[in-house]
């Protein structure tokens, strides 16, 4: 049986598809639309993903989508009616939105995919509830039989917290907590607050934490979150705005905080810092505390998590050393993309009773590289459509010459392999560069990414090596939990460089692997492995042959802004408009000294900020 | 358009909020006015809005 899941109209629209209760094919519209996240119809996504199975549209049993309109609407309607006369303008200008289009979105749907199957059935459409999906995107593909499954995000329709309960084939929901006390808008409204893009900021808020002191952690238990021993929480409205308004905060809310919120690109301060700090502190306050009570009341030693509050990883590391769980896992995808890939599989387990098989050798994601793969010879011909020099050598060559070129401190571009399901690169449309090297963090946020300083890479590292240089010792192949480079390979600061206020103390080297460890000694981690990539395994190794280091830095192959690339053109595109020195596509090597220089691009401008 | 009220209808059986009738429906009123005074359908991004 054919399960094809859509999400869709919110943010970050997605097709995946499921075969039998397998994941085949799962990908983001922003990838090929090259708009960062793309709400429109994933129409591309979908092709794509029937054309990786080789079937077409009237093939597919259930269309699967990830969130219920009406439930949506009716918390619409409740929460201005709650607020009333309040919010009057924020209800002017959504009601024509819902009354035009997102209340026709069982026929919205329908239209667009009978444009590929004309016979198409609106029986066949279902509908999963945003939490349902989230939490079926955690549980199905888990290497769990069981598992307790906790999802925590903005809002979905009621919703903004669950707890379910996964064995086998079912996934019952058992707890929620409702809109508007949300753990995930709370977080958002610091995002908001600090001056960053909401629903894309999020990432920045945490990696500026460590950096700050958390001053405000108990201003913020004092006046804006209850939590409970369980972990359970209650906002005080007062202080913020969503419900009704345009903005995430209020007046009440700069007053408590001692001013108004950061304005976008204005300098960041000290007290940016400790604001992030502090929200990241009651955040993972509430994870750990929920977390716990699950383990005290339900008693299983397995713990899935999704929602985009899970790819908090610096919680999730937390939890992790919490000690609470014998596993956990967590969702690739954890955002809603991954919501497309929920609803599958909610409707072919839940709705339709489909088996399931837990797979014997770890989850059932194969690594999330889920998105397209371009063949050789396909590589080749795209390439010299743009003119682009490039050698071809042997696969061996390929990945000496690229280990060869990170040793010696070129940022490369690396384009291999299909690309991921998820906000992460993980090996497959990936920069790389020198773990070791002191200037690479700042080199690659500055001329490559275009992106600011302060935010620190992540190191791949080959997951058999993982404990010599992280206090982890297990499975972390989609970058969703930090852990402190081990004590052995820290350097430690002098008083002076101690002393350093906030980013320049990212600049001073704090470990062996400088481009790699946040100023708090912790990196994001990603274990690589050979059975999910073999390639990037394999580089891994060449790399630590050449330099006895097994880590290097990876971060997403684009520019702040853009969508991560998702063809050989995009990727050569990227490539002309940075400072990358090389780039490898399949077995296409490209030096940029080599290519025609009215080729290059003005890059840096090119994409609307995050 | 029918079918929509029939599961519009049945959504608010299965919700129990037949309260929410008689506001839906001037809401439906007075936001076919709004959509007939507005050219555009652009929303804010404030995403909890949607």
């Amino acid at each position: 049986m054919w399960v094809l899941g859509i999400s869709a109209y919110y943010h970050d629209s997605a097709a995946a598809l499921v075969h039998d209760g397998r994941v085949v094919a799962a990908a983001q519209e922003e990838r090929f639309s090259r708009k960062k996240h793309d709400s429109r119809f994933p129409q591309h996504a979908i092709e794509y993903c029937l054309g990786a199975a080789g079937i077409d549209m009237a093939t597919v049993d259930h269309v699967a989508f990830y969130d219920k309109p009406f439930l949506k609407f009716e918390r619409l309607l409740e929460t201005h009616l709650a607020f009333a006369p309040r919010g009057f303008r924020s209800f002017r200008m959504a009601m024509p939105v819902w009354l035009r289009e997102k209340l026709f979105q069982r026929k919205l749907i329908g239209d667009a995919l009978r444009r590929y199957a004309p016979k198409f059935d609106q029986e066949q459409l279902l509908f999963a509830e945003h939490h349902q999906s989230h939490a079926a995107s955690a549980f199905f593909p888990s290497p769990f039989e069981e598992a307790v499954v906790l999802t925590m995000d903005g809002v979905g329709e009621w919703a903004t917290t669950s707890v379910a309960i996964g064995r086998g084939n079912t996934l019952n929901i058992e707890r929620e907590i409702h809109f508007p006390h949300s753990i995930g808008l709370l977080y958002s409204a610091f995002t908001y607050y600090t001056g960053f893009k909401v629903n894309s900021g999020e990432y920045k808020v945490m990696g500026l934490a460590p950096y700050g002191e958390p001053k405000y952690a108990g201003l913020l238990r004092d006046h804006l979150i209850d939590i409970r021993d369980d972990g359970s929480f209650c906002l005080n409205i007062d202080y913020f705005n969503y419900c009704t308004g345009l903005t995430m905060t209020n007046e009440r809310f700069d007053a408590l905080f001692g001013g108004p919120p950061r304005a976008p690109e204005e300098p960041l301060t000290q007290r940016h810092m400790d604001l992030a700090a502090s929200i990241q502190a009651v955040t993972e306050e509430v994870m750990l505390r929920l977390t716990r009570a699950l383990r005290r009341d339900t008693g299983m030693e397995n713990l899935c998590l999704a929602g985009g509050v899970a790819l908090n990883c610096v919680a999730n590391g937390k939890i992790l050393r919490d000690g609470h769980y014998r596993n956990l896992w967590v969702q690739p995808a954890a955002g809603d993309a991954g919501g497309a890939l929920g609803a599958a599989l909610a409707a072919y387990h839940g709705l339709l009773g489909g088996a399931r098989q837990v797979a014997a050798d770890g989850d059932a994601m194969s690594g999330s590289y889920l998105g397209p793969e371009f063949a050789q010879d396909d590589v080749e011909r795209r390439l010299n459509a743009r003119q682009a020099r490039y050698v071809v050598l042997s696969r061996t060559d390929m990945l000496d010459t690229v280990a060869g070129a990170l040793a010696a401190g070129k940022a490369v571009g690396w384009f291999q392999g299909r690309m991921e399901f998820g906000p992460r690169a993980l090996g497959g449309r990936s920069i790389l560069g020198d773990a070791r090297s002191p200037e690479m963090q700042r080199t690659l946020n500055l001329k490559v990414k275009y992106r600011e300083s302060f935010r620190p890479f992540a190191p791949s590292i080959l997951r058999e090596d993982v404990a010599d240089w992280f206090e982890l010792d297990g499975d972390s192949p989609y970058m969703l939990l930090v852990a402190d480079v081990v004590a052995a390979r820290r350097r430690a600061m002098s008083a002076e460089e101690q002393a350093l206020f906030g980013i320049d103390k990212l600049n001073v080297p704090r470990s062996d692997i400088p481009a790699v460890t946040h100023v708090d000694y912790s990196a994001r981690v990603q274990t690589v492995h050979e059975d999910t990539n073999p390639l990037y395994h394999a580089l891994l190794k060449r790399f630590k042959a050449l330099t006895g280091c097994p880590v290097i830095v990876n971060t997403s192959f684009n520019v702040r802004g853009e969508p991560i690339v998702g063809t050989p053109e995009d990727a050569f595109r990227c490539f002309m408009g940075t400072d990358l020195d090389v780039l490898a596509i399949g077995n296409c090597v490209l030096y940029k000294e080599q290519q025609d220089p009215a080729l290059k691009l003005d890059y840096k401008e090119a994409f609307e900020l995050d | 358009m029918l079918s929509l009220f029939r599961e519009f209808w049945r959504f608010l059986r299965v919700r129990k909020k037949y309260w929410l009738l008689p506001i839906l429906v001037v809401m439906a009123l007075l936001g076919g006015l709004l959509v007939l005074a507005h050219g555009s359908a652009v929303a804010p991004f404030i995403y909890t809005l949607f």
